[in-house]
């Protein structure tokens, strides 16, 4: 077995635009490192084989031709959540066996426009529901720095193969930290884009007012390189926006000098683990040196961000996830009387715990009655999350924080309690509800050897600074370039 | 609207989510203790303060009303539990 699954998606590139490999070596070693290394981690739920060999053949037949494309038979892995056409899409969940996805998500179809092709498919907690992939329907996908611990979530399957190197990068998607979180806890970078920035066409939703597609990958140029290609207005998506897509590369390659930093106060707090208040201290003195201007700011509605957000995304969750009726698509309940029969009976089938709760929460808090005084109210406190950004970016470029409170916790750990679950997501739900991007990169490790997460925020469709502050930290530091494979050789 | 109660077996209906005894317990319990939670959001002071719906300001998108191939029906109704005659079938609806 060769090496090039350690490749990063740039440096792949490269070898393969030389000659130096092809697609079908390159491919060849990534599906034999999941081979070798998935059992123990299940961050896979499919993987195609045959098919992604055939894609990688007819992408190096291409480029002899003289093809290009930005992407030209670079492998991508993607979360079981997004559609890829005649691949299944079960979202993690048994409700959607045996569904085949008739068409390209559009954040898939720009990817293969520059000749990517589609290794498999990524655990995830099902529907995007849970911040620890233990809610996947197909059993949990294990931290590769220690498979005792969760590998986050509810990206964990595309978090844990990319640091893994089963992947050279991933999809995922973001709702309230959904790939930032995971990033941090398997030591990738996750990048959440502004809502809007790329198309949800093809994304399955859960929170159609927070949910964004997101990169999971092994640097921060990676990550530049396919928000570019993903990034732009879809027809197919009207809450995506016409706002031209930077030169992301660009960005990530200039210096941290000028920058001015913001540190929200909120977030540096009790319940912040010792080893992550170091890690998150020393990245900011790093940044420092590098000439960031570093200043306090304060986000004073923080401490409501996760009840509002629990509020918005079960009431999203709790219609959107109607459409999963046993009629058209997916599993059926065998023994139905009657339409009615068929529902209740289909849904209580298909659906998993942590799904059902949130739509009954969702569908309480929509109730006649309650609706104004939880919906409406959480959609109001929403504007004041909003406003706290607006207001600290008129004097920071970015923020920087912690990504979450804690590293990874063991498995089993937190799903008896699904509120101290939610809790979790502190850092990264304010940032969804304001529809503001997002940044996680390695900082650190805990003295276990867990990896901790920077977080870097930027305002809407501010890519460019979130990128320019963390490829300025990955050039002046190495923790992306730990992997768990090589662990105590650092 | 001190203490609101969440009837977990009447929203599962409203949810149309059959839901065995145990799990209604559960559920009874932890949502309890969820929504005891997430009335921390009833002390913030909102008033004259607009309700954002979406994170970015969404208004009507129009395209041109130009006619475009659609997905091919064979591979939508590929996915049917049940399907004749170019339909969806479902058990019975109404006597």
């Amino acid at each position: 077995m060769g090496s090039l699954n350690t490749l990063t998606v740039r440096q792949a590139v490269s070898q393969l635009e030389r000659g130096l490999c092809s697609s079908e070596e390159l491919v060849r070693d990534v599906l034999a490192a999941r081979a070798a290394g998935d059992g123990a981690i299940h961050g896979y739920l499919q993987v195609d084989a045959e098919s992604a060999l055939a894609a990688a053949q007819k992408a190096d037949a291409a480029r002899a031709k003289g093809a290009g494309g930005r992407l030209l038979g670079v492998p991508v892995a993607v979360k079981d959540i997004l559609n890829v056409a005649g691949q299944a899409c079960r979202c993690g969940s048994k409700i959607l066996e045996g569904y085949v996805s008739p068409y390209d998500a559009t954040a898939v179809a720009r990817l293969r426009a520059e000749g990517a092709v589609f290794l498999g498919r990524t655990n995830m907690d099902e529907f995007g529901m849970g911040s620890s992939n233990e809610n996947s329907a197909y059993g949990p996908t294990h931290n590769p720095w220690n498979p005792a611990h969760v590998p986050g979530g509810s990206s964990g399957g595309s978090a844990a193969v990319v640091a893994a190197d089963m992947a050279l990068c991933a999809l995922g998607s973001d709702t309230g930290g959904s790939v930032r979180q995971p990033a941090s806890f398997c030591g990738c970078t996750g990048l959440k884009p502004s809502y809007g920035r790329i198309s949800r066409f093809g994304l399955t939703a859960y929170a159609s007012s927070l949910d964004q597609v997101g990169p999971l990958v092994k640097d921060v140029e990676d990550a530049a390189l396919l928000l570019g290609v993903m990034a732009g207005v879809d027809p197919h998506d009207s809450s995506s926006v016409d706002v031209p897509v930077g030169d992301y590369a660009a960005a990530c390659r200039s210096s941290l000098k000028g920058l001015r930093v913001g540190l929200p106060r909120e977030y540096f707090v009790a319940g912040l683990a010792p080893a992550v208040e170091k890690a998150i201290q020393a990245a900011i003195a790093e940044c420092r040196a590098l000439g960031a201007e570093v200043t306090d700011v304060s986000l004073p509605h923080t401490s409501v961000a996760i009840p509002t957000y629990y509020i918005i995304a079960t009431a999203e969750a709790s219609a959107n996830l109607a459409r999963f009726d046993g009629v058209r698509y997916g599993n059926r309940a065998a023994d139905a009387e009657d339409v009615l029969d068929l529902y209740g009976k289909t849904r209580a089938q298909g659906f998993g715990p942590e799904v059902k709760r949130r739509i009954i929460l969702g569908t309480y808090v929509l109730s006649s009655g309650y609706h104004d005084a939880y919906y409406v109210k959480a959609q109001q406190v929403r504007t004041l999350i909003r406003r706290d950004f607006e207001e600290a970016f008129k004097t920071c470029d970015v923020l920087l924080t912690p990504v979450a409170p804690t590293a990874a916790y063991k498995l089993g750990e937190k799903t008896a309690d699904p509120l101290q679950m939610y809790l979790g997501d502190i850092f990264t739900v304010p940032a969804s509800l304001a529809g503001i991007c997002g940044l996680s990169v390695p900082c650190g490790f805990t003295p276990d050897g867990l990896p901790i997460g920077l977080q870097v925020l930027g305002p809407a469709f501010g890519e460019a600074a979130v990128l320019r502050a963390g490829g300025a930290y990955q050039a002046a530091t190495d923790w992306h370039l730990r992997r768990p494979s090589r662990r105590g050789q650092a | 609207m001190a203490s609101d109660t969440l009837d977990v077996p009447y929203v599962a209906r409203l949810a149309r989510l059959n839901l065995s005894a145990a799990e209604t317990a559960e559920f009874q319990s932890q949502l309890g203790q969820i929504l005891e939670y997430v009335q921390a959001i009833r002390g913030v002071d909102v008033t004259g303060v607009e309700p954002t719906a979406h994170a970015i300001r969404v208004q009507n998108v129009f395209r041109d009303d130009v006619p475009a191939e659609g997905l091919a029906m064979e591979w939508i109704l590929a996915n049917a539990p049940q399907q004749a005659d170019n339909q969806f079938m479902v058990p019975r609806i109404v006597e």
